[in-house]
């Protein structure tokens, strides 16, 4: 197993698990977020092909209710 | 007033307000108020999606950004770094390059850090964001802000949530007068005639959340904030009579009964 970095809480993942198989396994849709990976913003199409590595940081985000 | 249209960055909206997302009740809530509002623009905060306790409900389920232009805010960044990452996350979601761009100088306050502001929107703009600045009423930073290569200014009537109207009426026309792209009032509206007034003034539109999110019946205040900004901006389009010391009588003084 790898230890991944989500938004700050350390969670267990297979090894070899790309960026879309972790949005898959948190049940979120990709059209709706945007994920930096180690504060670099990845483009929709590299989720796929994106191995996530032993200590890897993401932030992952969506839009929610706020005005100012 | 038929193809009055706001132009922001090229995006022509027939609704001269443009409405936030939060503190409503629920989704559902939040979206039977925005069709009340009559708004095209809809601003929302971009946030971390919760991990641990995942809510299969979103936001964007509710307001169709097929339907709705969606314009992401930087509310509660306090840094320029902060907001200019979070402008470009809100961009990698996928749907829009637009982005209500907020450097907040101080928690009592939420006033703006004009500083920082308009160091993230010269960073945003070169970007190609459509950056659309809250700013405060300080015609010399809304100026930098437009040379800079902002889509329009975002003035503030009054502190984000206190409801107290247009606290310097005489800096937002100056404001106006000096500024090429749209003028938006953002924060403060309290009531109707306080978007009434800001429109009356000439600015091109009003920005709200708490204004109609916090109102005891937020349809109702939605529906009025309509007809206030829709008011405000026909009056103004019209061309009000001169104020006047004494009386000027309507009815003709000719043909009197002797």
């Amino acid at each position: 197993m790898i230890r991944l970095y989500l938004n700050g809480e350390g969670r267990e993942f297979a090894p070899n698990t790309t960026v879309a198989n972790l949005l898959e396994a948190l049940q979120t849709s990709p059209e709706r977020v945007a994920v930096e990976l180690n504060l670099r913003i990845l483009d929709k199409q590299e989720y796929a092909r994106t191995v996530l590595k032993e200590g890897d940081r993401l932030e992952i985000i969506s839009f929610v209710g706020g005005g100012s | 007033m038929k193809d009055d249209f706001l132009t922001i960055g090229g995006i022509q909206l027939k609704s001269r307000l443009i409405v936030g997302t939060g503190k409503y009740k629920d989704f559902e809530q939040t979206r039977t108020a925005i069709e009340a509002s009559g708004a095209e623009m809809v601003t929302v905060a971009v946030r971390r999606v919760n991990i641990i306790d995942r809510d299969k409900e979103n936001l964007l389920d509710y307001i169709d950004p097929k339907k709705y232009k969606i314009l992401p805010n930087t509310a509660g960044c306090y840094t320029a770094d902060e907001a200019v990452r979070t402008a470009r996350l809100a961009r990698a979601a996928g749907i829009t390059n637009l982005v209500k761009l907020e450097v907040i100088g101080d928690q009592k306050t939420l006033f703006p850090d004009t500083a920082g502001l308009i160091e993230a929107a010269k960073i945003l703009v070169k970007e190609g964001f459509v950056v659309l600045p809250y700013t405060n009423d300080d015609p010399i930073v809304a100026k930098r802000l437009e040379d800079v290569g902002c889509a329009c200014v975002m003035p503030l009537a009054a502190p984000i949530g206190s409801g107290l109207g247009i606290r310097n009426p005489y800096n937002i026309q100056i404001i106006r007068e000096t500024i090429k792209v749209p003028v938006i009032v953002d924060a403060g509206v309290g009531t109707a005639s306080d978007a009434a007034i800001a429109m009356e003034m000439g600015c091109d539109g009003v920005l709200m959340n708490t204004g109609i999110a916090g109102a005891q019946d937020p349809i109702a205040m939605a529906e009025a904030m309509k007809y206030a900004v829709r008011a405000g901006r026909l009056a103004y389009k019209a061309g009000r009579i001169p104020k006047k010391l004494y009386a000027n009588a309507s009815s003709p003084v000719e043909g009197m009964i002797e």
